[in-house]
C-alpha cells in the first residue's frame, strides 16, 4: 500500500527526514512514535504532499506509484488522507458543503458523475451515526469554534465519508477526553478493512489501547530507529524514550 | 503543487475579462459634449413633456456651478465630460412583439453573458426588462404585471404614460442637485427603469433589468425609479456586465425608491462592469447615488455583489424617515488588479424605533484598494433607533489594501449603536487543508471566498444567489493549469 524508501526531506533548508524506509501493507495499522521534535508530523505532511516540506532524497509510493511529484489534491484523489493534528477554521463553509466539494471532486478527478444527493444524505446519516455526531453539528462552519474533541471527530467523520485507502492520523488523540477518544478509536476500527490501511501518529501509548497497531516504529531525530509489535508501545510508556536514544547512539 | 503568496497574486493578476466582447449593432450617436442644447435634444429626442425638459435643464444648470467630489479614497483622471457623447441608442428601435423580431445579433449577445431572453422567459418568476445602451429593447411579463396594476417600463414610457406619478415622485428622494453625479444623471440620463407597485399589492415575481454598456464612448446615465405603494411588496433585480474597452467609461446611475407606510421593497444588484486589464488600463467609472426613502413601518434591504468596475463610487443608502422603519444593507464588494471601491452606506435615522442593519464583506486582490465608508446618523427625535454594522474584509496576497471608514452620528441618547470589524487573510494553511481533501486550490479559493460572503449571498434571490457566486469566482480565480 504505503513504500517509503530512504526519504530525505527539508523544510526551509533544515533535514528533518534523514532517511526513513517504511512499508506499510493492505489491511495493517502502522503506530509512529517518538519524542517531540522527531519528525514524526513532518513525515505525515510530506507523504500529504505539504510543499513547505522539499523531498531531497528517496521516494513516497502509494500502491507502487510515486508521489513525490503530485500535487497534495492528486494524492488525495489517489486515497491518501491526512488527519490533520490542528484542523483549520474555514468560516461560513458548513461541514456539510465541505464534505460536499471533496467528494464531488475526487469524483471528478477519477471521471465520475457527481454523487447523487440522496446517496450523500444516506452516507452522512450513517457515518455521522458511526461516530456519534449530531446533526447539527454539519450545519456549522468548519471547526469554527469546535472543541478540540469537536475537531478530531470532525476529521475521522471525513474521512469515513471519503474512505480512503490510507489514512494517516496525526495526533488525533490529542485534545480528545476518554469517552471521544472511544469513539474515535471506535470509528477507526470500524472503517478499517483488508483493503486499506492506517498509519498512527502518537505521542503517547493511550490510544493504541484502542486502536491496535500491528506493527510500532520509534521516530528518532528523522530515522526509524527501532520497529516492532504492539508489546513495543508497552515499553516506551514505561521507559520512556531515553533507552532508545541510547541504544540509537550505541 | 503548494500555493504561494506569489502564485496566488500572478494568477490573480492573469485573469481577463471574461465578458470582454462588442456587438456590432447599428446604432445613433450624439455628437460629443453637453451643453443646453445637447440637454434639449436629448429630451426631444426621447419625446419628453416640457416640464422633464425643464426640470433637466435646471439640473443641467446646478451641474455647471458644482464640483467633482474628491474626498473618496479613489485615484482616477477625471473624464472630460466634454468628450463624452450622452445619447446612443440601437437604431432598429421597433416595439417587439415577440423576441423573433429583436436584432438577432443582440440576441446573440445576451447568449453569450448567459442571459437569454429566452431563457429568462422560461424562467418561473423573472420579467426582464433589458436596458441595452440605454434605451429599453424588450420588456416580458408586462401582462401578468399590469393584471395586478403593476406598472414596469422604462423611465422614457413612464414619463409619457404616468407623468402624474414620475412627476410627484422623481428627485424626491435624490434632489437633482443632491451632488455632481446625481445633477449630471438628471440632466442627461438616457433611460432606466421604472416601478410602481400599488398599494397592498405583493408582486408576485422578482423584477429584473439588466444594464450593458455597448457603444464606444457613450457614457451610460441611467435613472431608476421604483415607488412601492403603501403596503405593497416588491423585489427588484438588478444586473450588469459590460464589454471589453479601451478608454475609460463613464456611468453615473440614480436609483431612487420610495417605500411608502407598510411597504417593502428589497433591491438586489450584481455589477460586473469591466474592471480594466491587468495594468489596471480600461475600465469603467462607476458613479453611482441610490438612496431609499421609508415611511412609516416601511423597509429597504439594499443587497449588492460589486466585482466590477475599475473606480466604484457608491452608497446605497436608506432614510428611515417613518417610525419603525427599517433599513438594510448587505454587501460584497470585490477588488483586484488595479481596481479602487470606495462602498458603503447611510443609514439616516429620523423616526423612532427606527433600526438598520449594514453587513459588508471586502475582498480584495492583487493591487487593489477597497474601502468601505459608511454613517450611521441617529437623529434628536429618533428616539431606541438601533443600528448593527458588521464590516469584514479578506485579502489575498499583499500588495491590496482594505480600508474602513465608519462615521457615527447619534444625536438621541436612546440610540444602540454596534459596530464590529475583522481583517484575515486566505492562508496557506487552509488551502492546504482543502487540497488535501481533494479540492483542488482554484475550487479552494472559491470555497472560502464563498464561505466569507455567505451571510450576504444569502440575502439574494435565489437565481440571483447563483449568478453572483459564479461571479465571485470569475473575478478571483483566473485560471489555474
Amino acid at each position: 500500500m504505503l513504500k517509503i524508501e530512504n526519504l530525505h526531506a527539508n523544510v526551509e533548508g533544515k533535514e528533518i527526514l534523514k532517511g526513513i524506509n517504511l512499508d506499510v501493507k493492505p489491511g495493517e495499522v502502522h503506530a509512529i512514535m517518538g519524542p517531540n521534535g522527531s519528525g514524526k508530523s513532518t513525515l505525515a505532511s510530506v507523504i500529504a504532499g505539504n510543499e513547505d516540506f522539499e523531498i531531497t532524497e528517496g521516494s513516497v509510493l502509494l500502491e507502487g506509484e510515486e508521489l513525490n511529484e503530485l500535487a497534495p489534491e492528486e494524492r488525495a484523489h489517489k486515497g491518501v488522507f491526512l488527519s490533520f493534528q490542528y484542523p483549520v477554521e474555514i468560516p461560513g463553509v458548513t461541514v456539510t458543503n465541505f464534505l460536499k466539494t471533496a467528494i464531488n471532486e475526487t469524483r471528478k478527478a477519477k471521471g465520475l458523475e457527481e454523487m447523487p444527493a440522496n446517496e450523500m444524505l444516506k452516507k452522512i446519516r450513517e457515518k455521522s451515526e458511526l461516530l456519534e455526531i449530531d446533526r447539527k453539528f454539519l450545519s456549522r462552519s468548519l471547526n469554527e469554534g469546535f472543541s478540540g474533541g469537536e475537531k478530531k471527530r470532525n476529521e475521522i467523520f471525513q474521512m469515513a465519508m471519503l474512505e480512503p485507502k490510507l489514512a494517516i492520523l496525526d495526533e488525533t488523540d490529542s485534545g480528545l477526553d476518554i469517552d471521544a477518544l472511544k469513539i474515535v478509536a471506535n470509528g477507526v476500527n470500524r472503517l478499517k478493512n483488508d483493503e486499506n490501511a492506517v498509519v498512527v501518529i502518537t505521542h503517547y501509548q493511550r490510544l493504541l489501547d484502542y486502536i491496535v497497531p500491528d506493527f510500532v516504529h520509534v521516530l528518532l531525530n528523522g530515522k526509524i530507529v527501532k520497529s516492532g509489535g504492539k508489546e513495543l508501545a508497552l515499553e516506551l510508556e514505561e521507559k520512556g524514550y531515553d533507552w532508545i536514544k541510547q541504544e540509537a547512539t550505541v | 503543487m503548494a500555493y504561494t503568496e506569489e502564485e496566488l497574486k500572478k494568477e490573480l493578476e492573469t485573469k481577463e475579462y471574461e465578458y470582454g466582447f462588442y456587438t456590432d449593432i447599428e446604432s445613433e450617436t450624439f455628437p460629443v459634449g453637453l451643453n443646453e442644447e445637447i440637454v434639449k435634444a436629448i429630451s426631444l429626442k426621447k419625446g419628453e413633456p416640457s416640464w422633464m425638459t425643464e426640470w433637466r435643464l435646471e439640473a443641467y444648470r446646478a451641474w455647471t456651478e458644482m464640483e467633482e467630489p474628491e474626498w473618496a479614497n479613489v485615484t482616477y483622471k477625471k473624464p472630460d465630460f466634454q468628450a463624452i457623447s450622452y445619447y446612443s441608442a440601437p437604431k432598429k428601435k421597433p416595439q417587439y412583439d415577440s423576441l423573433d423580431e429583436v436584432d438577432p445579433e443582440l440576441l446573440d449577445t445576451f447568449k453569450k453573458l448567459g442571459i437569454s431572453l429566452e431563457e429568462q422567459k422560461k424562467l418561473a418568476g423573472v420579467a426582464v426588462d433589458v436596458v441595452m445602451d440605454s434605451v429599453s429593447v424588450a420588456t416580458t411579463f408586462k401582462k401578468t404585471l399590469a393584471e395586478k396594476g403593476i406598472i414596469f417600463c422604462s423611465i422614457s414610457e413612464a414619463i409619457k404614460e404616468h407623468p402624474e406619478l414620475v412627476k410627484k415622485y422623481i428627485g424626491s428622494v435624490v434632489p437633482k442637485k443632491d451632488n455632481f453625479y446625481a445633477a449630471l444623471n438628471s440632466a442627461v440620463f438616457s433611460d432606466g427603469s421604472f416601478c410602481y407597485i400599488p398599494k397592498g399589492v405583493r408582486c408576485p415575481m422578482e423584477l429584473s433589468t439588466y444594464f450593458r454598456i455597448n457603444q464606444a464612448g457613450t457614457g451610460q446615465f441611467e435613472r431608476t425609479l421604483v415607488i412601492a405603494d403603501e403596503g405593497s411588496y416588491v423585489s427588484y433585480l438588478e444586473g450588469c456586465t459590460a464589454p471589453m474597452r479601451d478608454e475609460n467609461q463613464l456611468h453615473a446611475a440614480v436609483v431612487e425608491l420610495v417605500a411608502l407606510d407598510d411597504a417593502e421593497i428589497k433591491y438586489s444588484t450584481v455589477q460586473n462592469w469591466f474592471p480594466g486589464d491587468k495594468e489596471g488600463k480600461g475600465g469603467v467609472f462607476n458613479f453611482v447615488t441610490k438612496r431609499g426613502l421609508c415611511e412609516t413601518n416601511a423597509k429597504i434591504s439594499w443587497t449588492q455583489v460589486e466585482t466590477g468596475s475599475a473606480v466604484t463610487w457608491k452608497y446605497p443608502s436608506c432614510i428611515l424617515k417613518g417610525d419603525n422603519s427599517v433599513g438594510e444593507f448587505y454587501s460584497i464588494a470585490v477588488t483586484n488588479n488595479y481596481q479602487q471601491a470606495d462602498t458603503g452606506t447611510k443609514m439616516i435615522h429620523l423616526g423612532k424605533n427606527t433600526k438598520s442593519t449594514i453587513i459588508s464583506k471586502g475582498i480584495s486582490a492583487g493591487r487593489s484598494q477597497n474601502s468601505y465608508r459608511g454613517l450611521v446618523q441617529i437623529n434628536s427625535r429618533a428616539a431606541n433607533a438601533r443600528n448593527f454594522s458588521q464590516c469584514d474584509s479578506l485579502l489575498m496576497g499583499n500588495q491590496c489594501g482594505a480600508h474602513t471608514f465608519p462615521y457615527i452620528e447619534a444625536k438621541n441618547k436612546t440610540a444602540q449603536i454596534e459596530h464590529e470589524a475583522t481583517t484575515s487573510k486566505i492562508g496557506e494553511d487552509q488551502i492546504f487543508y482543502c487540497n488535501q481533501r481533494g479540492i483542488d486550490t482554484e475550487k479552494a479559493i472559491a470555497l472560502i471566498v464563498n464561505g466569507f460572503s455567505k451571510e450576504v449571498l444569502n440575502k439574494l434571490p435565489m437565481e440571483f444567489a447563483v449568478e453572483a457566486q459564479k461571479l465571485l469566482e470569475i473575478s478571483l480565480e483566473g485560471s489555474v493549469g
